[in-house]
């Protein structure tokens, strides 16, 4: 074991280096990406991005990937501070102490239209990390059942049967006890009821 | 919640025990052992006997800097070329030259402070070759750092091998562990594939590009290696990284397991499993009272929509539904508790106290802390404890039967001031011109408090962020970019030197007046001397962000 350092040592050293480096590129990754996409084959629906095709065949979104609706047949998504870009997803990041949160609210409030009195599920009217939640909460699905209603010329009880259909992606977190409800496929089982 | 908080926080514990017996067995195997010498073989085809022979010190910190040289410049050409590489299906251009250097140092040093998002900017290519790359070889960086320290302390003149160390870290530890975590996240719906941006036509027949790619093998080694770096821009708040509750589990699990392995590791490695004990307890003590502060904090609603009509159970901005309430906060206090930096939920929408959890565990690093590296910043506490034990008897300060002395001390020193001298000398420059405070994203405290734990963050090489902060100019690039640099090299080349200083001392025989450091007495004192340094260091700035922003939330 040599203790000193020298002009020669450094190259030596720098040489190695650089018969180490391709090998753990190699390895690291080559083969483990390798390795992963072939096993992920065995879940080819979850690994190609749990894409959700329409009976013809066309993707009409992604499982959990949340879109935007505006039309009042609909239930709305959570809202987004990217407007539902999955191509380039991202969050308010207002602070929830600043006014500038408190006029966004504000804002996202009027299209509900608001009767004196009535409030509404918080989740409805603060935007989510990735602006791509999939999810409202089964109070959110519940406090929009009645716009839906009405403009699908349905009743409300025909609504809430749908949203507790369990093909409508309704999904309670475990340990916590919350119900949450997946947007798209609600709004597809409604689609599907009055096709 | 509380089984919540069992489950995030126990389960690894109990995990840590036998992975750290494993890591041990694997990075530091006895030399007659049939893995020793077939491991030895292999890595000598590869590299010769440089790769194998025994190194002291400052050998292996000069291999370490080497390597980590080449690391830089690797990924800085894989970036820099990525328009012209393979694995490109959506057609990612050039990248600008800060964000390229700032990308790397990011990289380079396990900080994954990300001033791109990924789906916008980076190739396939970029990803996995560069990046990803990077998170392997970064994280066995760290865990060959603590590895050679732990040798030195145990009384070795030699303290391994670089580049054996890093070889046997990236194979046969975090390989294993990250090929195992990634099937379970494509179980559990994260996206592995090859193909391009999906195009989906919606229900309300606008177009919706949805970008995807090999993000399970990425995502496993991010969340294990302490690193945090996302395949998209919000990290683990995105669907694709993060579909579910169970998924959210697992990751949070994968991001405290290695550092508190590595725990256990230094134990035996240095053998002395006591003193491991009393560590880990200090850490977990510490965790456990980050967490419950976060989660306290955050169950709070968030002020802005006090009197609004609006039903609401607690402070939802930039948080996903699928991971149950609490999630977040929990979350937080864990990824910065150990220098992972990754998020399920935007720090900048925290409520101004949960905020401040986060930035104290970047401020403390030593809990439980990035892979190694955390325990080596915990080190130098231990150091400064012994010390001050040492005047207060009147003795000759001792570490592990050798003596602590004017060297030792003056190194322990400069390294515990380095991380506050990087964060409050930035933060100063940035938030008194308009260098920083003209890219705040929130005005006043809050605006403070997003160049306060940007600085934060890439001195602790965490890498989480308030993400409304604009920094994505050349400034924030270059800054940050030298901050990371400094933040992770001095941290590790000063202990080492303190470690290699103690192990050419005779040592001294335990007698009855030996100063125990495998006590709970010794753990108090660690506890209080990395509580008392830093609240010293930090409470000022505290007060004058997250602090002075919760007291001004006062809405009209």
């Amino acid at each position: 074991m040599k203790t000193t350092l020298s002009f020669g040592d450094l190259s030596r050293q720098f040489a190695v280096s650089l018969r180490i480096l391709p090998v753990t590129v190699a390895i690291c990754s080559g083969l483990y990406t390798f390795i992963t996409l072939l096993a992920a084959q065995i879940a080819p629906y979850a690994s190609s991005g749990s894409l959700i095709r329409s009976e013809k065949g066309e993707i009409v979104g992604s499982e959990l990937i949340g879109q935007q609706f505006s039309r009042h047949e609909y239930f709305w998504s959570r809202p987004s501070a990217v407007s539902w870009n999955a191509a380039s997803a991202g969050a308010s990041n207002l602070s929830p102490a600043s006014l500038a949160m408190r006029q966004k609210t504000e804002k996202l409030l009027v299209p509900f239209a608001l009767k004196k009195g009535e409030k509404i599920p918080a989740d409805l009217v603060t935007a989510s990390g990735s602006g791509l939640d999939p999810h409202i909460s089964f109070a959110a699905a519940k406090f929009q059942a009645p716009r839906v209603a009405r403009a699908r010329g349905l009743s409300i009880d025909q609504v809430m049967a749908v949203i507790n259909n369990p093909e409508s992606g309704t999904i309670t977190i475990p340990l916590l006890n919350e119900s949450l409800v997946n947007v798209l496929h609600l709004n597809r089982s409604l689609d599907r009821l009055q096709k | 919640m509380l089984l919540l908080f069992l489950l995030v926080l126990i389960v690894p514990a109990l995990l840590s025990w036998p992975l750290g017996l494993a890591m041990t067995r694997l990075i530091d195997p006895a030399g007659e052992s049939g893995y020793s010498r077939c491991s030895a073989r292999f890595f000598s085809k590869i590299g010769g006997e440089a790769v194998i022979e025994e190194q002291e010190w400052k050998r292996y910190l000069l291999s370490m800097m080497i390597f980590n040289v080449l690391m830089f410049a690797f990924v800085a050409i894989v970036l820099a070329m990525q328009q012209w590489l393979p694995l490109n299906p959506d057609g990612k251009g050039a990248l600008e030259a800060s964000l390229i250097f700032n990308t790397v140092a990011s990289f380079v040093t396990n900080t994954n402070l990300q001033h791109y998002s990924g789906e916008v900017s980076m190739s396939y290519f970029s990803q996995l070759f560069g990046l990803m790359w990077l998170q392997f070889v970064s994280a066995a960086t760290g865990v060959s750092a603590l590895a050679a320290l732990a040798r030195a302390l145990g009384g070795k003149k030699t303290v391994g091998n670089y580049y054996s160390d890093l070889m046997r870290t990236t194979f046969f530890v975090l390989l294993p562990l990250a090929l195992f975590v990634a099937l379970l996240l494509v179980a559990g719906g994260v996206p592995m594939t090859m193909e391009g941006a999906a195009v989906a036509h919606t229900l309300e027949h606008a177009t919706q590009t949805i970008a995807r790619g090999p993000v399970a093998a990425m995502e496993a080694i991010k969340q294990l290696g302490t690193n945090g770096g996302g395949w998209f821009g919000p990290n683990s708040a995105h669907p694709f990284e993060n579909p579910s509750f169970f998924t959210n589990i697992l990751e949070c699990i994968s991001i405290v397991l290695i550092p508190m392995a590595t725990v256990w590791m230094f134990g035996r490695i240095t053998g002395r499993m006591r003193d491991a004990v009393v560590i880990f307890s200090v850490m977990m003590a510490l965790l456990v009272f980050k967490a419950g502060a976060a989660v306290w904090f955050e169950g709070a609603p968030a002020i802005a929509l006090s009197s609004l009509p609006v039903d609401v159970v607690s402070n939802l901005e930039g948080k996903e539904l699928r991971f149950g309430s609490g999630a977040g906060a929990l979350w937080a206090a864990v990824t910065t508790a150990t220098s992972n930096g990754s998020v399920n939920c935007m720090h900048d929408s925290l409520n101004p106290l949960t905020g401040l959890v986060p930035l104290v565990g970047m401020w403390l690093n030593v809990v439980f802390g990035g892979v190694g590296v955390g325990l080596i910043n915990m080190f130098v506490f231990i150091i400064v404890g012994v010390f001050i034990c040492g005047m207060m008897v009147g003795r000759t300060p001792e570490y592990f039967g050798r003596k602590v002395e004017t060297p030792e001390m003056t190194l322990a020193l400069l390294t515990l001031l380095v991380h506050p001298a990087l964060i409050l000398g930035s933060t100063a420059l940035f938030a008194a011109t308009p260098l920083g405070a003209a890219t705040v994203g929130n005005p006043g405290a809050h605006g403070f408090t997003e160049i306060l734990y940007e600085f934060s963050s890439s001195a602790a090489n965490n890498g989480s962020g308030f993400a409304g902060l604009g920094n994505s100019s050349i400034p924030w690039n270059i800054a940050t970019g030298i901050v990371m640099l400094l933040g992770r090299y001095i941290p590790i080349i000063l202990p080492l030197a303190i470690a290699g200083s103690l192990a050419a001392k005779k040592p001294v025989p335990v007698t009855a007046g030996t100063f125990r450091t495998d006590t709970l007495l010794f753990g108090i004192i660690i506890l209080g001397s990395v509580v008392f340094i830093s609240a010293l260091l930090f409470l000022p700035v505290a007060v004058l962000g997250p602090v002075a922003d919760h007291l001004t939330a006062i809405i009209h």
